[in-house]
Order: structure tokens, then C-alpha cells, then sequence
């Protein structure tokens, strides 16, 4: 009681700014591992990193500016209208067609569904987003070279049906705690 | 919003780096070779621990369906691929909570197992072969 509220926050708020920072730190002390053990192939491991993140560049930019133009102007209500807890089929079938069309890896988006999330989008519906990104449509004529036009059919149909039992069932078993909003508890 | 997904997004890709090069797919493909189940569950596992492109999975699915692998394992493997990710898991849950995402995956991992075996006997069921 006699910590105020404003150094609370500031204290979470730096808090919070570090734990961003965990993961990349727990990376570069890997590579730092690597190079000790084995340099050559540490660049190496380096060197496809940077190819990968020059080639992800476009597409994350684009992924930035659609957050951006959705947080613009996608407001709650939408969203709860939509894709919120009432949204029934209708939701099931925004969030699947959506994951199919997206793009880019699939971290690229956590940072948009984490603020959908906030706005009041299912976690369900979270969860079939994620799965139904695994229909890659642009894939879709190298899978049939691969494995024909009946299977690459097959196994995406079902895909497209498990995305939504898998939405159900993560919501279910994870429902003694929600989703967590990273929103840093300031906002 | 930008400064808190940019971070766990390098170190997914740094990682991914690191991954390739020192537990190379080939040498990972060499459990493979037992029994049906084995070998789908060796190939759920592959497809949960490797990252990159879908369409490194095909080209490998492709290539070891030519060497004998069942289409179980290769169907998990593909399915697993791009539905499990242990290498993103620790950004995945910084931004939905350990529990969804932990909860997640494993339904991910048995349902890429499930989609394998339900491929197949629809696929015979058809009067389809590869």
C-alpha cells in the first residue's frame, strides 16, 4: 500500500521490456556456445539466419502494416461481433479462411492475434487460425507433383476439418486459463 | 506492438539457423525404417522439431516416400511440419500463455497422427495408390 501505483507500473512496464529480450538473449548465447564449439559452422548457422530474415523482411513488413491498418481501424466490436465468443460457425469459418490465405511464417502473426485476443477474439479461434495456416494454397500444385491431386485433396480437407475440432479442443482443455494477453497490464 | 513481436521473431529465425545446421533432417531420417507406428510417430516427431518452408517438407516427404517410407510416416511428418512448432514454442507462449500453447501442440502432434491414419484409409478406401 505504500508503493504507488505509478512506480508499481513502471516497475512491471521495465519488467515486462526485459522479458522481451529473454528469448533473443538465450539465442545469442547459443550462438556464442556454437562458437566456441564449432566457428565455422556457427557462421554458417548465421549466415542462413540473416538469408532467412532478408527473405522474411518483405513479408513481415507486410504482416507490420497490416497490424497496423487492422488496429487502425478493426475495432472491438468487430471482433466480438465476428470472431468473438458468440461467433459461432460463422467465426469458425472467418478464422480458418483467414489462416489459409495467410502468409509468412507462422510467428509473424502472434502479434496480431494476441491483440485480437485482447479486443475480445476467441481463443478457439486463435487456435484454428494457427492450424488451418498449414493448408498452404500457393504450395498447393507442388504437393499434387509430389503426391498427386487425390491425396494433396484428401489430406487437405482434412486438415481444414481438424483445424476447427483443434480450435474446440485447445479452448476446452486449456480453459482453466485463458489465453493470456501480453498486453503488460498497463494498458 | 512492432517492438514486442520484432524481438521473439529474430530469435525464432536465428534459431532456426542454428537448428538446421547442427541437427541436420538426413541424420534425423535415419530412425526411420521400423514398424508402422514407430515410423509415424519417428516422422510426427521430425516434422514437430524441424522449421522452414513447407516446401522443404514436401521435397523430403517426396523424396522418402521414393525410398520405401510408409505414406503414414511421411503424412505425419507433413502434417506435423507445419501444425507443431517446438521451435517457436517459447514465442508462442510469451504471447498466449504456457498453457494454450503447450495445450495446443500436443493436440497438434496427436491430431497430425489421426489426419496420417484417416488419409490413408480414405485414400484405399478410394481405390487410390501413390
Amino acid at each position: 500500500m505504500t508503493t504507488s501505483s505509478p512506480q508499481k507500473q513502471k516497475g512491471k512496464k521495465q519488467q515486462s521490456a526485459a522479458g522481451l529480450f529473454i528469448f533473443l538473449a538465450v539465442v545469442a548465447a547459443l550462438y556464442g556456445l556454437a562458437f566456441l564449439m564449432a566457428p565455422e559452422r556457427a557462421i554458417h548457422a548465421l549466415h542462413f539466419g540473416l538469408k532467412m530474415l532478408s527473405r522474411l523482411a518483405p513479408i513481415l513488413a507486410l504482416v507490420f502494416f497490416l497490424m497496423f491498418l487492422l488496429n487502425m481501424f478493426i475495432k472491438p466490436d468487430w471482433i466480438r461481433n465476428h470472431v468473438g465468443h458468440d461467433s459461432g460457425l460463422k467465426g469458425f469459418l472467418i478464422a480458418i479462411a483467414s489462416g489459409i490465405i495467410s502468409m509468412g511464417p507462422i510467428y509473424a502473426w502472434y502479434g496480431m492475434l494476441k491483440d485480437f485476443h485482447k479486443k475480445g477474439m476467441r481463443p478457439a479461434l486463435i487456435a484454428a487460425f494457427l492450424y488451418s495456416r498449414s493448408v498452404k494454397l500457393p504450395l498447393l500444385p507442388l504437393m499434387v507433383y509430389y503426391f498427386g491431386i487425390a491425396y494433396t485433396l484428401v489430406l487437405s480437407f482434412y486438415m481444414i476439418l481438424f483445424s476447427a475440432a483443434n480450435g474446440l479442443l485447445t479452448e476446452w482443455l486449456a480453459s482453466g486459463k485463458k489465453v493470456r494477453s501480453q498486453s503488460g497490464s498497463t494498458e | 506492438m512492432f517492438g514486442r513481436t520484432l524481438p521473439n521473431i529474430l530469435a525464432i529465425i536465428f534459431l532456426s539457423g542454428l537448428f538446421i545446421e547442427f541437427a541436420p533432417i538426413e541424420q534425423m531420417t535415419n530412425f526411420l525404417g521400423g514398424g508402422l507406428l514407430s515410423d509415424t510417430l519417428v516422422g510426427a516427431g521430425i516434422g514437430s522439431v524441424s522449421t522452414g518452408n513447407p516446401l522443404i517438407s514436401y521435397v523430403l516427404g517426396g523424396e522418402l516416400l521414393d525410398q520405401g517410407m510408409s505414406l503414414l510416416a511421411v503424412t505425419a511428418l507433413l502434417v506435423s511440419w507445419v501444425t507443431v512448432g517446438s521451435i517457436q514454442l517459447p514465442a508462442e507462449m510469451h504471447s498466449f500463455g504456457l498453457r494454450f500453447a503447450l495445450v495446443r501442440n500436443a493436440i497438434s502432434f496427436l491430431f497430425a497422427l489421426i489426419i496420417a491414419f484417416l488419409s490413408l484409409i480414405t485414400l484405399q478406401t478410394l481405390g487410390v495408390a501413390l
